[in-house]
């Protein structure tokens, strides 16, 4: 316990150094300030108040935003060391790989959270300010923002096999990149191709759905708006979708983390230093 | 008990051997220096004895246990070559890092770096240091915990001849206290008068295993004796002895390690004629040279 402990002081320190924290606070914080901007005309008489539309405005910023940021702190953490040179040194003392990656995580998570929270946070100001009703999209906000963290946890993890994989620093940034492309741009495009060719057959009532809260982007997005009825007609995801319970979109984003620390661990138990 | 054993431990890199059927011990207390050419080996046997790179085949105790498991590493030291440090933190706070990681009280990093001599910078980051300062970070760091062998990679590669000698003071200590110390090293002289024990490697071969005057025995290298004779006396002791004159007062001889007395006898035998005589021992290089060659000739066609 004081061993991950360490290993996460040193690193939180590190990031601090290295500006890290400040570019992923600045980056969710500016999101948000352009998303609050961009949502601040009166929403009408629909009766739903601001932050319920902030919050459904974020989740699809969140969506993207919060793997980014999660890969772009993770994919130097192993292969940053091999680069450096520090990794045959710390592999001497007597702590488990396992230990010193999870270390590294708990910093991460801790910076994203920061991040993650002053972002949210500014754009739940507004809403409250434009909104007085706005606290009644406070159990939204909190849902998203925990749903958040496991979602970069995710992308965290995954960012560590990657750079267990790569063992360079630019392998693995040119792999963190193609994963997003891949599992945050394309995932959903190729699916809805699927959907579309396949015309209500056997792939979009039987694959379809379990392909979608396979990627943790999507159970994340699919969770958060099957939870808020008031934004469920914002989904853009075809109505096959919404025969998704919400809580196997949950058990996803609750597993990838999960499976992806196991995967990192492997990949890093196989790099010599 | 020793503190390590290794037998018959051999490495290969694709088609290139780089250890051979390698197998020496280090007992408690005890000072042994690794030697060899550029690429004979020493760092890889550094890394196998670590744990950090697997072996082929042979056998290695490291404390009773296997190399690289967590009660060997609890107990064993390394300073590797080229040691690095992430550049962004301050030595004390990397110190506080290591110390944090073996279970000790971080609080005694400012001791310990005051001990290598960086306490005025324990509070810059390490990416401002010198490579010197660099390498005394990994000193440092090689102390904690009280540690029951200790594996230096060219410990001494960067510092200061004052620092050397400060270093090698330590491991003195850190030697009387029991514990085992396994280094590598090019600069012969030091480790000629620091170390208890010497083991060569050449490619891959263990060449040498035993304490200087033992490999000197081995060897059976030249002894040359420098006499320094009275004015004008060169040619007739030269003449006498069947020596070589170097100048007007100076005469070199060399023998045998067996016939040493007998031809001190003989130089004492000419009373009046002789200022001075100096012995002159085959040096740590004579006998690098003498052992790495060996197996040159063993492995050439
Ligand atoms: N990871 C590796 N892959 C392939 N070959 C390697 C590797 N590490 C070492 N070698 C080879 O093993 C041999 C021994 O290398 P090693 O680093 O142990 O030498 P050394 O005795 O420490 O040399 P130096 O005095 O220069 O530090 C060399 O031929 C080297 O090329
Ligand atoms: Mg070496």
């Amino acid at each position: 316990m004081t061993r991950i402990s360490a290993s996460a002081g040193a690193e939180f320190r590190i990031a601090l150094r290295n500006r890290w924290v400040t570019i992923a606070v600045a980056m969710m914080a500016l999101f948000s300030m352009v998303l609050s901007a961009a949502g601040s005309a009166p929403t009408g008489a629909l009766g739903v108040d601001k932050l319920s539309v902030t919050v459904a405005s974020l989740t699809s910023l969140a969506v993207y935003l919060v793997p980014l940021v999660a890969l772009l702190m993770s994919f130097d953490a192993i292969a940053g060391e091999v680069e450096r040179g520090t990794l045959p040194l710390v592999l001497t003392y007597p702590v488990s790989r396992a230990e010193l990656l999870l270390g590294k995580f708990v910093a991460h998570l801790a910076i994203l959270a920061l991040a993650v929270a002053v972002g949210y946070g500014i754009a739940a100001g507004a809403a409250f300010y434009f909104d007085p009703r706005a606290s009644a999209g406070l159990p939204a906000l909190f849902r998203l923002f925990w749903t958040s963290l496991l979602l970069g946890a995710a992308f965290l993890a995954i960012g560590y096999a990657l750079s267990a994989i790569a063992r360079r620093p630019g392998a693995a940034a040119g792999l963190a990149i193609g994963l997003w492309l891949v599992m945050i741009v394309l995932y959903d495009l190729g699916l809805l191709a699927g959907v579309v060719a396949d015309g209500g057959g056997y792939f979009t009532t039987h694959v379809f759905p379990w392909l979608l809260i396979g990627n943790p982007a999507d159970a994340f997005r699919l969770y958060n708006l099957a939870a808020s009825e008031a934004t469920a007609a914002a989904a853009g995801i075809s109505g096959a979708a919404n025969t998704i319970p919400p809580g196997q979109a949950l058990a996803s984003i609750l597993l990838w983390p999960l499976v992806g620390l196991g995967l990192a661990t492997l990949a890093f138990r196989k790099v010599t230093p | 008990m020793t503190s390590l054993t290794l037998s018959q431990v051999t490495k290969t890199f694709g088609a290139n051997r780089a250890l051979d059927g390698v197998g020496f011990t280090v007992a408690p207390g005890e000072r042994v220096a690794l030697l060899g050419h550029n690429g004979a080996g020493k760092s890889t046997l550094m890394k196998i004895i670590l744990g950090l790179i697997p072996f082929d085949s042979g056998a290695i105790t490291v404390l009773g246990a296997a190399p690289g498991s967590h009660a060997a590493r609890r107990k064993v030291a390394y300073l590797p070559e080229n040691v690095a440090f992430h550049p962004s933190l301050t030595g004390l706070e990397q110190l506080r890092y290591y110390l944090r990681l073996r279970g000790e009280r971080p609080a005694t990093a400012m001791d310990l770096l005051a001990r290598v001599g960086l306490a005025d910078a324990a509070k810059r980051r390490i990416g401002t240091y010198s490579k010197g300062m660099r390498q005394r970070v990994g000193l440092a760091q090689a102390l904690i915990g009280n540690p029951r062998l200790l594996v230096l990679d060219e410990p001494t590669s960067g510092l200061d001849p004052v620092s050397r000698r400060e270093f090698y003071a330590m491991l003195d200590g850190l030697a009387a206290e029991g514990a085992a110390i396994l280094l590598s090293s090019h600069a012969l002289t030091e480790v000629e008068a620091r170390t208890d024990r010497i083991v060569i490697l050449s490619k891959g071969v263990m060449v040498a295993n035993d304490t200087l005057a033992a490999l000197r025995r081995q060897a059976a290298l030249p002894i040359h004796l420098h006499v320094t004779t009275r004015p004008d006396q060169a040619d007739a002791v030269a003449r006498s002895l069947d020596g070589a004159r170097m100048n007007g007062v100076t005469v070199d001889l060399t023998c045998g390690h067996d016939q040493k007395l007998a031809r001190l006898g003989q130089i004492t035998a000419l009373g009046a004629m002789i200022e001075d005589v100096e012995v002159i021992p085959p040096s740590l290089e004579d006998l690098y040279s003498h052992f790495s060659r060996q197996t040159d000739t063993r492995t050439q066609p």
